[in-house]
């Protein structure tokens, strides 16, 4: 039973770990470029696993930013998986600690989807082992590759290789934007602080977007609560007329 | 990468795991007030559009028709559908002609 349980999940987590497979490959191409071993770009996927806080890792490496300070900002990115773990808890079966404990090394917004939405009732915690574990060896396996390639690329790329990193973040970003106009503000927002800060030099690169990102994810959340309060109480009045 | 990296390493994976583990063995069943679950979703977006905007005019020094190019392409192949490896390759593709040629 139990086995039969972390086979299904196995089963389950392929997707996910076929959607990893061009993240992790580009995620070592791209530590490559940034000046990571392969050693080093390996590790980070082993003991940090998240893609995002990854790639930002990269992007202010490469900008020089203060470790310490990259470390803040893998925080105030990673906080979400917060949520994802607190509304998990609810439906994952009950189980001693130190077992949840490791499982919860392997939640990422998409294990984190794949649980939350996959079954009904109580997701036991053999499934729980098989999803992760399979997403996780995926990303792992394909940094590694990722980076060799990266290694034998032609020289001619290399300068069209340092736009690869953006690329990907307009790839993750504007499919979330499409439809929705409070995507589009909370980016718009925090990119329109980051550059006032940018360019007036009042902030460093690394404090300048971990304050952009907590601004505009704080504005543009109590725009929408007014908004959202207003709409009720519009809709209050119509009721009453 | 000298060893401050490992240093920076070892952070990064604490701050990670850390919230990843609390709600399932600390908190175990309390919920965060709606206005901070709202922020804390928001995050994501927001932090993508202050890394993209003003760095990805900047990617070539001295050239900032490159950058400009090249988050044209990008937008352009996400608005079009493009998933994200396509997105990356389809704007590498633009910009090694455009260092080609130009």
């Amino acid at each position: 039973m139990k086995h039969n349980q972390f086979s299904a999940g196995l089963k389950a987590g392929t997707s996910i770990a076929i959607g990893y497979f061009p993240v992790a490959l580009t995620f070592g191409l791209l530590a490559k470029t940034a000046g990571l071993s392969i050693i080093e770009a390996t590790a980070m996927s082993i003991f940090v696993y998240a893609g995002a806080a990854q790639y930002i890792s990269l992007s202010l490496i490469t900008s020089g930013v203060d470790p310490l300070l990259i470390v803040m900002n893998t925080f105030i990115v990673n906080i979400r998986h917060f949520l994802m773990t607190a509304s998990l808890n609810e439906k994952m079966q009950p189980a001693r600690k130190w077992v949840k404990a490791i499982y919860a090394f392997g939640i990422t917004d998409e294990s984190f989807s794949m649980l939350a939405t996959g079954k009904k009732g109580k997701i036991s915690t053999a499934f729980a082992f098989g999803v992760t574990l399979i997403a996780y060896g995926s990303w792992v396996v394909f940094t590694a590759i990722g980076h060799i390639i990266g290694a034998n690329l032609p020289l001619f790329l290399q300068a069209a290789m340092s736009i690869a990193l953006y690329a990907m973040f307009i790839g993750l970003l504007v499919p979330s934007m499409k439809g929705n106009r409070k995507v589009v503000m909370l980016a718009a927002v925090a990119a329109a602080i980051h550059c006032i800060l940018y360019f007036t030099g009042a902030l460093s690169t690394g404090w300048s977007i971990l304050v952009a990102t907590l601004a505009s994810s704080i504005v543009v959340e109590m725009v929408y609560a007014r908004r959202g309060k207003s709409a009720a109480a519009m809709y209050a009045r119509e009721e009453e007329a | 990468m000298g060893p401050s990296y490992w240093w920076m390493l070892l952070g990064m994976a604490l701050v990670t795991y850390i919230p990843r583990m609390i709600p399932l063995t600390v908190l175990d069943g309390k919920e965060l007030p709606p206005v901070v679950q709202g922020v804390l979703r928001n995050i994501p977006y927001a932090v993508l559009g202050a890394l993209i905007f003003p760095a990805i005019l900047f990617v070539q020094e001295g050239n900032i028709l490159f950058g400009v190019l090249g988050a044209g392409a990008a937008f352009l192949i996400a608005f079009l559908g493009g998933g994200v490896m396509s997105v990356v390759l389809g704007t590498i593709a633009v910009l090694a002609v455009y260092s080609l040629f130009v």
